[in-house]
């Protein structure tokens, strides 16, 4: 599903934020990215995401080699990779439903698409009820979901999260992960960056550890490595 | 090819920006509802002036004047060859005692016994010509050339000084009204990329936002070039509107004001200016708008 032949991505002079990478993540598989500030995680989503080219090294998503990859083909690759961010990055002019059928406008869904599958979506991360509502109104781990749910409204078959808990008390961490477990569960491929330790030990996934953009470890249904 | 539903939202998201951009979207539709008003003017002057001259390029003749030993025979053969040019729109022949009355009716009117003393002495009985016009005043000179050339022909009298005068006023009329509304048209297009980006700043985090789930190129810019072309309409449409409610008014103020014109110039009805005024102006203003946004997405919007 996702490779990585010995990527490195530098950005102008000093050393290069992820540094020689290789990994190999299959299809429907649950992989948390771990380690600290300046590890070289963030870098990851971004050149999985095609924000980034990598200075050398080939990355290949869904059969797609990303290096080669035509500017023109970037939007249609994207719509099979789901992404959330700390920040939610939600529009606050619009209620719950339009945020997640925005996903959906921007893809040239018909309406009557978008009718039937942002209720669907909302059902699965519990905000049903709450469609109406702006995201001012609502709480950090309401606001994570209504992020999640525009992810998951186009069905990606990849859904990456930069750091989802981040900004949410555990509670609503533990919540969100568990909704991540259930969308993985359904069939997505998920990689999740995260410093939480807590989840890291609770969920006993794919753990891969990276310090100053290398990879130091990865371990099936591993812990979070202390650097 | 773009769904309805997609067009639809496009468009919306335009006069979304618009509205969210009111201050700068109002200062953009007013200087561009200024300079399609300035266009307005200078077009409606200009045809008007085109008109003006046109019509007295019609009534600008060359007079043709035939040497003692030419015969009627040669004469027509003249006039024949005169009227095979193609710039000559006519060529009337007027005889030595038409030019006499036509004389007697301009000078001794009211006074036929002062023309009397002549009895059937004419004295303009080597004044037999022939009256010709032309379809341009610059044709005017070539034809007089060959005219010249002609055997039979001792002299052309043409009314050098009018015609040179016109179509000289007539040029430079043009060529001022294209350095003005030249100039009109890149501060028009500067305001617009100016709203337009002030539109992508404050849109920045949606645009982002749109780029990572994977809208294309075209869906991101289009609401910034619907933005453009809407700006450009109304800036338009509202002068367009204003010149054709006050263009008889002016027309009826000048000829009332100077009535020594009315009997020299004619000007264009108002619908006749606006055929071609409106649909010029119209495209014009949504051409500018247009051009303004894809000036501005090309510099600030690399998706």
């Amino acid at each position: 599903m996702i490779t990585l032949e010995n990527v490195s991505k530098s950005y102008a002079k000093g050393q290069p934020a992820v540094n020689d990478v290789t990994l190999h993540v299959d299809k429907g598989e649950f992989v948390f990215i771990v380690g600290d500030s300046g590890s070289g995680k963030s870098t990851m989503i971004k050149l999985l995401l095609k924000e980034l080219d990598p200075t050398s090294g080939t990355i290949t998503v869904n059969g797609q080699v990303l290096n080669k990859m035509r500017h023109r083909k970037i939007a249609k690759y994207r719509r099979g990779v789901g992404v959330v961010f700390q920040d939610f990055r939600l529009l606050k002019d619009r209620n719950v439903y339009e945020n997640v059928a925005f996903a959906q406008r921007v893809i040239e869904r018909p309406n009557r698409v978008i009718k039937k599958r942002v209720p669907e979506v909302l059902t699965l991360v519990g905000l049903a009820e709450k469609y109406k509502s702006k995201p001012n109104q609502l709480s950090g781990g309401e606001q994570q979901r209504v992020a999640l749910a525009r992810a998951l409204v186009n069905r990606p078959a990849i859904l990456l999260a930069d750091e989802p808990t981040g900004n949410l008390d555990p509670k609503n961490s533990f919540e969100i992960m568990r909704l991540l477990e259930e969308i993985n569960e359904r069939g997505t491929t998920v990689l999740v960056v995260t410093h939480n330790r807590e989840i890291v030990n609770s969920f006993r996934k794919r753990v891969i550890s990276m310090k100053k953009g290398v990879i130091v470890s990865d371990e099936q249904e591993g812990g979070y490595v202390e650097n | 090819m773009l769904r309805i539903s997609t067009i639809g939202y496009t468009i919306k998201q335009g006069f979304k920006n618009i509205w969210t951009n009111k201050m700068f979207s109002l200062a953009s539709i007013a200087t561009m509802g200024a300079c399609i008003f300035l266009f307005g003017l200078i077009f409606s002057v200009f045809v008007n002036f085109q008109y003006i001259v046109r019509t007295a390029e019609e009534g600008v003749a060359i007079t043709v004047f035939f040497t003692d030993d030419a015969d009627q025979a040669r004469i027509d053969e003249i006039g024949n060859e005169i009227r095979g040019r193609s710039e000559v729109t006519q060529c009337n022949f007027v005889s030595a005692e038409d030019a006499w009355n036509s004389f007697k009716e301009d000078y001794f009117e009211g006074d036929a016994s002062v023309a009397e003393g002549f009895q059937n002495d004419n004295p303009l009985a080597n004044s037999a010509n022939y009256e010709v016009f032309v379809d341009k005043v610059e044709s005017q000179g070539e034809l007089v050339s060959y005219i010249e050339s002609l055997e039979g022909v001792r002299k052309v009298n043409q009314s050098e000084a009018a015609t040179k005068t016109l179509s000289t006023v007539n040029r430079l009329i043009a060529y001022v009204s294209v350095v003005i509304i030249g100039i009109l048209l890149i501060v028009a297009v500067f305001l617009i990329s100016n709203t337009v980006s002030m539109g992508i700043a404050i849109r920045k985090e949606e645009i982002g936002i749109m780029k990572l789930i994977g809208a294309t190129d075209f869906f991101v810019r289009s609401p910034f070039l619907i933005e453009g072309v809407i700006i450009g309409l109304i800036g338009s449409a509202i002068p367009l509107g204003a010149l054709y409610f006050m263009y008889n008014k002016v027309i009826q103020y000048v000829l009332e004001k100077f009535h020594m014109l009315n009997s020299l110039i004619q000007f264009l009805p108002v619908k006749q200016v606006f055929e071609s005024l409106l649909p010029i102006g119209l495209v014009l203003g949504m051409g500018i708008g247009l051009v303004g946004s894809v000036i501005t997405i090309h510099k600030h919007l690399r998706v």
